[in-house]
Order: C-alpha cells, then structure tokens, then sequence
C-alpha cells in the first residue's frame, strides 16, 4: 500500500472572535479535529456547505493558516518544518474566482515564468520553453503568452490558473470550486482537462465542491464535512451509493433530479432548517437540529468517526442502518 | 384551452452601447397559464434575466423594449404607463432575485417590509399589516415570527432572507411570480427546502412561476414546460422531461451530455464528459445565421449564413435547420 | 503606443517648464538678482522686458525662468519624499496589520490633525529658511494622504487571489507587495502625487510670502507672487506672470498624472484576444 503523500492528524483550527466588551470573547471552531489522508495520485473530494470548514482545512494545508492543533504532513515532513519554497514545490491550490485569481498587471508570461525564476530556474531558455510546454498542456496558444489577464474569457483564465499551480510540478493539487464560477456549458472542459493533467503528471487532487455530480465523476474518495468535522468518509461508491450519514444523504436528497421528481424516500431523506453558526454549535451531534432520524441520545451524545466498512466511516449513532 | 396568464409574443430587446444598437434578445416567445410553473434557462448573456425584467416593467437604459408584446392577463404592458406598473408590481405580479441583500431595504424591519405591501395595494391599515406581516412569516416557515418580524435583514441567514423575499413577493397574491436564480446564492440543502417552499406555497395559491436559472436539473425538475435561450433567443422549448430526455436543439443536447449526473458513474463507469467547444458570445458580437453555430459540432453553411425558423412541435418549438 | 491628448498636453507644459529651469542661464536675458537698476522698477512688459520688471527693477521673465528651478525642485523633489514615506508606511500597514498597522494609523490620524502648514513652518523655523529646509519641509508633511490611500487598497487587494496565489507559490511578503500589490495600486497614488506636487509648489507660495521660504533677492514664483500683492491693480504684470507659471505646470502636472495612470493601466490600452 502506499505511502501516504497528504498526511492531516486531528487538525483543529479555532479563530477567537468577538471582543471583550461586546459579548465576550468566542472561540470558532472553524476546523474541529480532522484526520484524512490522500495517496498519490489519488483524488479526495471535499464536499460540505457554508461553515462547514473545508476551506479553512485547505488553507491549513496550504500553510497559509496555523492550525491550533493537530498536524499535517506533506510527502512524510511536517510542514511546519518546510519553508515556504520547499513546500511550494509539493503543494498548489487552484481557485474558484478566475477573474480576481490572476494578476492584471503581469503577462501570461510572467505569471508563469516567475516562479520558476524564484525556484531557481535561472536559465531564460529553459523557463520559456516550460512556460510554452504548460501553455501547450493547458490548452492554450504560445501567442498567448504576452497577453494579458483581461483579454480572456473565464474559462481561458482558469486554464492559465491550472497552468499557474502546475508550473512548480507539485505533487498535491487542491482545486477549490474550479469550475462554479464558470458558464455551465464550458465546465466539462475544464473537468476534463483536470483529469487529463492528473493522469499526465501523476497529480494527486483535493477538490472542493459543493456541485456532488462533479464529485462523484472526478473522486476516487469522498470526505463529507459539517460544521468542522468530517462527519462521512468512503469511496467514491460507498457514498453516493451507500451514505451511512443523514447528512450526506440530505446532500444527495437535495439534488435535483429530473428522473424522480416526486420520490418519497428522498423527500424523507432532505434536512430541515438552517446551517447552524459554526460560534455555537448545537450540543451533542451537530446536525441534530436537522436531522430527520433525530434521537434522544443524538441530543446529548456527539457521535464519532466509526467504520461501517473497510475504509467506510461515518459519525452517527444510526451508521448502521441504510436509508 | 383557456387563455394563458402571461402570453409573450416576439418580444425584442435592445441594448444601446458607444452609439450601437444591439438586440440583446430577439423572437422571445412563451406563453405560461395560469398555476403553472415554467422555466428559462440559459448562461450568462442569454437574455433570460432581461426578459423577465422586462415582464416586470424594470428595463431601464441602455436596455429598452423594441418590438413585440407582452401580454398578462389580456392587458398589453409592455409599453404601460410607470403609474400602471406601479400597480401592477407587488399585486398582479411579483419578482424574487439572487441576492436577498441586496434586494431587501437593510434599513428596515422585515416585518415592515412584508406590510407595506399590503398597505400599498389592499389598502390595509399599518396595525393590521403587520398582523399580516408575521401570518406571511409562518406561512413561509420562518421560526418564532412574532419576534422575527422585528428583525433587520443582517440579522437573517441567507436561507431566511430568501424566505422573506418569497412573503413580499406573495404577500398579495399574484397571479405570477418571477424568481430570477433565487437559490444560486443558497446552500444545496438550504436550496431544496426553498424550491420545495415556492412550488408549495405557489400551489397552494394558484400563483404561476416563471422560473429563471443556469441550472437546467433544477428547473426541469420543478416547472411543467422548460425554454432553453441562448445568445438571445429562446433554440428550444418543450415539457421538462423531454427537455432532459429527448433534447432536440444541439446546444440543450450539448449542455445535458456535459454536465456530470449522480450515478452515472456507477452505470457506465467514468465517461469523458462531451464538451461543448468554444465560448458563450458577447452581446456585441453574436455570430451571423444561427448563434450557436460557431460551437456546433453539426454546423453548415447554411447554419452560418441564415438564422433558422422556428420548428412546431407537439408541445413547445425547436429553432435549428438540422433538428426542426 | 498611443498616448491620449492628457500626456501630451501635460507632458509639453511641464517638459516646458522642465527646459527653462535647465535651460535658464542660457535662455534668460539678465541675471535674476544682480541686475536690479531702479530706474527701471515696475516697468510693463516690452521688448526690452517680455514680463515688465518688478518693484527693484529686474527682469520678470529672467526670474520666472530660474524660478522655475526652485518651484519644480520643491514640487517634484518633496512629492516624491512624502509618497515615498506614505506608500511604504500605507502598503506595510495594510499588509502585515496588527501592531504595526495601530501605529502607522495613529501617527497618520495625528498627521492628518494638524494643519500641514503649520506643521512645515514648525519645521522651517528649526531648519531655518532655504530651498533644503523647505524641501524638507514639505516632504515631511502631507504623506499621510498616499499612506491612507495605499493602505486602503492594500486592504482591498489582499484577499484577491493572485496574491494569496503568489504566497503559495513561495513568494515572501517583500517580494509580494512590491510585484504583485504595489503595480495594482498605482494608479490613485499617481493622482494624489501629482495633485500633490502642484500642492507643494502652491505652499511653496505661502511660505516664502511669510518669509520662511525663498529669502529674497533670490527668485521663486511663490515669493514673486506674494511681493507683487500690493500691487495688483497698479502693476499687474507682477503677479500675473508668476501665476501664470504656477497655473500652467501644476495643471501640466496634473494631466500628466492623468495619463501615466492610463498608460501604465494594461486594460486602458488593449482589447480583449
């Protein structure tokens, strides 16, 4: 079995919030003692809504926030022990907002060439002739090179953000909603050339999706989070085709479909109310004041992270029972 | 058949730009009857959220009607009066938008909100209004609405504010309600509860929906007939499982074969999803004949040069020269 | 590139003002101080004396032109001064925050609470009068304006992906704020530097009428115009020139600083592929 090359042990990232004189001082629990781990190669998708902690968690993997506890290892180093250089070269992140993700002033050429100049690429030949290769990789023209951000369109500039992440072949990509800020009939584009590039240049993905078909195609493994906490884990088959967690069979409820327009099991499986405020989260298990299985013990008791089956876990009292 | 609630018929946008005229929509026709729930769905500069607006009265300059009806109800408004609008809006029809931020007065209470619209067109006093107000609240599920109705719109979740969006609209029960991408700022399960809400309450009343979103699944899956636009021009119309089952337009086609549905992996393993090359055209540079001709993968001289009729089809139209 | 008329019509008047203040002991026709004969005192303007003279009897037009190296030195030399001090302070401020970010924002508060000119004539009267003394000045004074812009867009821009991008890909904070921040907020702080230059040249005027700026005999538009009040109806020619002067170069600088935005602004240039 490999090696893991994304390592996350009990990461728990709490913001204080508020102040001393109005309304005291709180702890946000925006990340809540996570464990997860990627393979090379492999793609993890992400999945949760507002306040659900995913996009904290890639910002702690990213090193962009501390984490408050917890560890997190890259390619078997903490990161906590690389400098920023070293762990620029193992992980990148994509972003969702192609229109504010690149800089206005710089050059395709430049936004890419850059790094690599930082990196220690000293040659001018050799950085120009990756630039070209990436270029060539992602889709794009060479005369695109000298142009500048606000000459293409949404999807082109998502093209140049791929080609910005990989320039540094890193080993872990995370995606973070690449394609929801796109038009919906050039998305597939986008999701083909992500898994195109990931065969390629043997890439490992966390994507970061709310949209569950994109999910279900892109991910090998799924972690659904909620309130901070993952609350179900599996496979790609496991959890679209067996969710052990009401939550993530809300998820799947909430989709529509145009097939089943009136089905009653998933009219009884969709969540009731508001996402709680990750300030002050509901006692005992998190999604209880939604839940439709809810139980005396749900109330009082936080469930944890159990296996169902080999490699399957899930966070409910009722894990065992399906749908 | 009885008369539609809303008939549109060859409606005619235009947009004035550096001293140009362009038809940001051209040939807009639909027709919803009364109860009924219809869809319109498209990308960005399709001309679907100017379409509604201009069934709303709300065009404003550059943007402006040129040719074509619209007609509600029997009465001709596309060129009514700003005092009849006035009236019309908020009584006969009413309108919910993506950002409930913006769209409620952040200076006002919610319940204030609600009640100025009775006060404004039936005439009620402001007490029983208010009464009124938090009956409007329940009726949309929003929790405590004794003490919400004090409440101002920061002070709500964004699945709230929706909710209180949906109760000015319906405060007086149009007979048509205009939702433009209501849920695309929402949470999906937050989404779903007020899809669900909206077709309800929508029932419950007799209050038509004209439905407009991106989101192709979603809107098949809760209005009866779906129009499909693109670069201003509705390319195909037909009941919502058709629409997903049997499109006739490349374009729809294009869009149900790209997008990724739950379970399809399971089924057939993973598929390269089939693009649709190419990019949605700006308004200032629609290409000749037919829009989507750049793009199709069965486009001939014919497609580029001349723009195709509308095909009748049992219920709805298609407008291509190969699938018409 | 195609310039737009602003660089043009900026860039003559102030390339204008730029050439006589280099070129003034060559294109002047007397010495500025020395050649002061009474007999010709506030004489209207001639062949003999484009401008007329002033009240000792000296050519106008010869001070304007050697004034003209006093007015730009000060315009331009404490404007770069106070953006300098202003930009590094607003850009560290607004990027790295905390403690730093109190500081910075307190002294400019207190900065901005104090009438600048006062403040410069505090600092004159320790330096003593002179050209250094009001250069310095006046690039100590008015910062507070580029800090208070460069740290509001910093603000702005520092969640934009590009730069959280360019910190993922190993970029320090030095190098992101001057390559990634600092080229995408240029343009407001050109404005308020060129606005601010005509502004120096202008309290340039104020100070030495209170006699802590230029000591006469030596010429300064600003000390021109202040010696010519009493005589506006009498002696037009006095105050007019200098004005003029004043009024030409700081709107030269000023559509200047319109179109160096635009040039440097890809967008304004190009169309989209």
């Amino acid at each position: 079995m490999a090696e893991p090359l994304l390592q996350v042990d009990d990461l728990a990232v709490h913001f204080l919030v508020g102040s001393a004189l109005k309304g005291g001082i709180r702890t946000l629990k925006a990340v809540d003692g996570v464990r997860l781990d990627v393979k090379p190669g492999e793609c993890l998708g992400l999945v949760g809504e507002s306040g659900c902690g995913k996009s904290t968690l890639a910002l702690s993997i990213m090193g962009l926030v501390p984490p408050t506890r917890g560890r997190i290892s890259l390619g078997g180093r903490e990161i906590s022990n690389q400098d920023r250089m070293e762990r620029a070269r193992q992980v990148q992140m994509v972003f969702q907002d192609p229109y504010a993700s690149l800089n206005p002033r710089q050059t395709v050429r430049r936004t890419l060439a850059d790094p690599l100049s930082l990196h220690g690429v000293t040659s001018r030949t050799e950085r120009d002739h990756r630039v070209m290769d990436m270029l060539t990789k992602v889709g794009l023209r060479p005369d695109h090179a000298d142009r500048y951000p606000h000459e293409f369109s949404g999807g082109q500039r998502q093209r140049i953000g791929i080609a910005r992440a990989l320039i540094l072949q890193p080993r872990l990509v995370i995606c973070d909603e690449p394609v929801s800020a796109l038009d919906v009939s050039i998305r597939a584009q986008i999701i083909n050339l992500l898994l195109e590039l990931k065969d390629e240049m043997g890439l490992a993905y966390i994507l970061i999706s709310h949209d569950l078909g994109v999910v279900e195609h892109v991910s090998d493994r799924v972690a659904v989070m909620y309130l901070g906490r993952i609350v179900e884990q599996g496979s790609w088959q496991e959890i679209f085709e067996d969710p052990r967690h009401p939550y993530t069979r809300a998820l799947i409820a909430a989709i529509p479909d145009p097939f089943h327009r009136a089905d009653a099991r998933v009219a009884r499986a969709k969540a009731h109310g508001e996402i709680a405020s990750a300030l002050n989260p509901p006692p005992g298990c998190h999604f209880n004041p939604r839940c439709p299985m809810k139980a005396e013990r749900c109330l009082v008791e936080a469930p944890t992270l159990e296996p169902v089956a080999d490699g399957h876990r899930a966070a409910c009292h009722f894990r065992d029972s399906t749908g | 058949m009885s008369a539609p609630l809303l008939e549109v018929d060859d409606l005619h946008i235009t947009l004035q730009s550096d001293g140009k005229v362009f038809n940001a929509a051209e040939q807009v026709s639909f027709r919803i009857g009364r109860g009924e729930a219809f869809g319109l769905v498209g990308e960005s500069g399709c001309g679907k959220s100017i379409t509604a607006l201009a069934v709303m009265g709300l065009l404003r300059r550059p943007l402006a009607v040129g040719r074509g009806r619209i007609v509600l109800d029997g009465e001709e408004i596309q060129h009514a009066s700003a005092a009849r609008w006035r009236e019309l809006r908020g009584s006969r029809v009413g309108m919910i938008f993506q950002e409930p931020m913006t769209a409620l007065n952040p200076l006002s209470p919610v319940g204030r909100q609600i009640a100025e619209m009775f006060v404004l067109h039936q005439n009620a006093s402001w007490s029983e209004a208010m009464d009124r107000a938090e009956d409007a609240l329940r009726q949309v599920q929003v929790p405590s609405p004794e003490r919400r109705i004090k409440d101002y719109p920061h002070q709500l979740s964004g699945g709230m504010r929706q909710r209180v969006m949906i109760a000015i609209a319906l405060a007086c029960q149009p007979a048509l309600l205009i939702a433009d991408e209501p849920t695309t700022a929402l949470d999906v399960t937050v989404q779903a509860e007020i899809i669900d809400l909206m077709t309800g309450l929508c029932a419950a009343k007799g209050t038509a929906i004209l439905m407009i979103s991106h989101d192709l699944g979603l809107v098949a899956n809760m209005c009866r007939r779906v129009a499909v636009m693109y670069a201003g021009r509705i390319v195909e119309s037909q009941p919502a499982e058709a629409i997903f089952a049997t499109p006739r337009h490349p374009y729809t086609r294009g869009l149900v074969d790209s997008l990724p549905r739950l379970g399809e992996r399971a089924k057939r393993g993973r598929q390269r999803l089939r693009e649709i090359a190419g990019v949605v055209p700006s308004i200032t540079a629609f290409p000749a004949g037919c829009r989507f001709n750049p793009r199709c993968p069965e486009a001939t001289d014919t497609c580029r040069s001349t723009a195709p009729q509308v095909t009748r089809l049992p219920d709805g139209f298609v407008r291509c020269h190969h699938h018409g | 590139m195609k310039l737009g008329a602003n660089t043009w019509v900026g860039g003559s008047l102030v390339g204008i003002a730029i050439a006589a203040a280099i070129l003034a002991p060559w294109i002047a026709l007397t010495d500025p101080v020395m050649d002061a004969n009474l007999m010709n005192a506030e004489l209207p303007p001639s062949w003999e004396f484009p401008f007329g003279t002033d009240a000792q009897g000296r050519d106008i037009y010869s001070r304007i032109v050697y004034g003209a190296r006093v007015s730009l030195t000060v315009g331009i030399v404490s404007q770069i001064c106070n953006s300098l001090i202003g930009v590094t302070l607003g850009l560290t401020a607004g990027f790295w925050g905390g403690w730093w970010d109190d500081v910075v924002s307190g002294l400019t508060n207190l900065m901005l609470a104090i009438p600048s000119l006062v403040f410069a004539l505090a600092i004159m009267a320790i330096l003593g009068p002179g050209l250094v003394s009001l250069v310095i000045a006046l690039g100590l004074t008015s910062w507070s304006y580029s800090c208070r812009i460069a740290r509001a867009q910093v603000l702005s821009l520092k969640s934009q992906g590009y730069v959280q991008a360019a910190r993922i890909l190993g970029y320090g904070d030095l190098r992101i704020m001057f390559t990634q921040v600092l080229p995408n907020i240029l343009g407001p702080l050109i404005i308020i530097a060129t606005l601010g230059m005509g502004g120096a040249i202008l309290a340039e005027a104020a100070l030495s009428f209170l006699g802590l700026g230029i000591r006469p005999p030596f010429p300064s538009w600003g000390s021109m115009l202040s010696e010519a009040r009493d005589q506006i109806r009498t002696a037009p020619w006095l105050s007019v020139f200098p004005g003029l002067a004043i009024f030409f170069t700081v709107l030269g600088l000023n559509l200047l600083g319109d179109g160096l935005r635009d040039i440097l602004d890809p967008q304004a240039t190009t169309r989209r592929a």
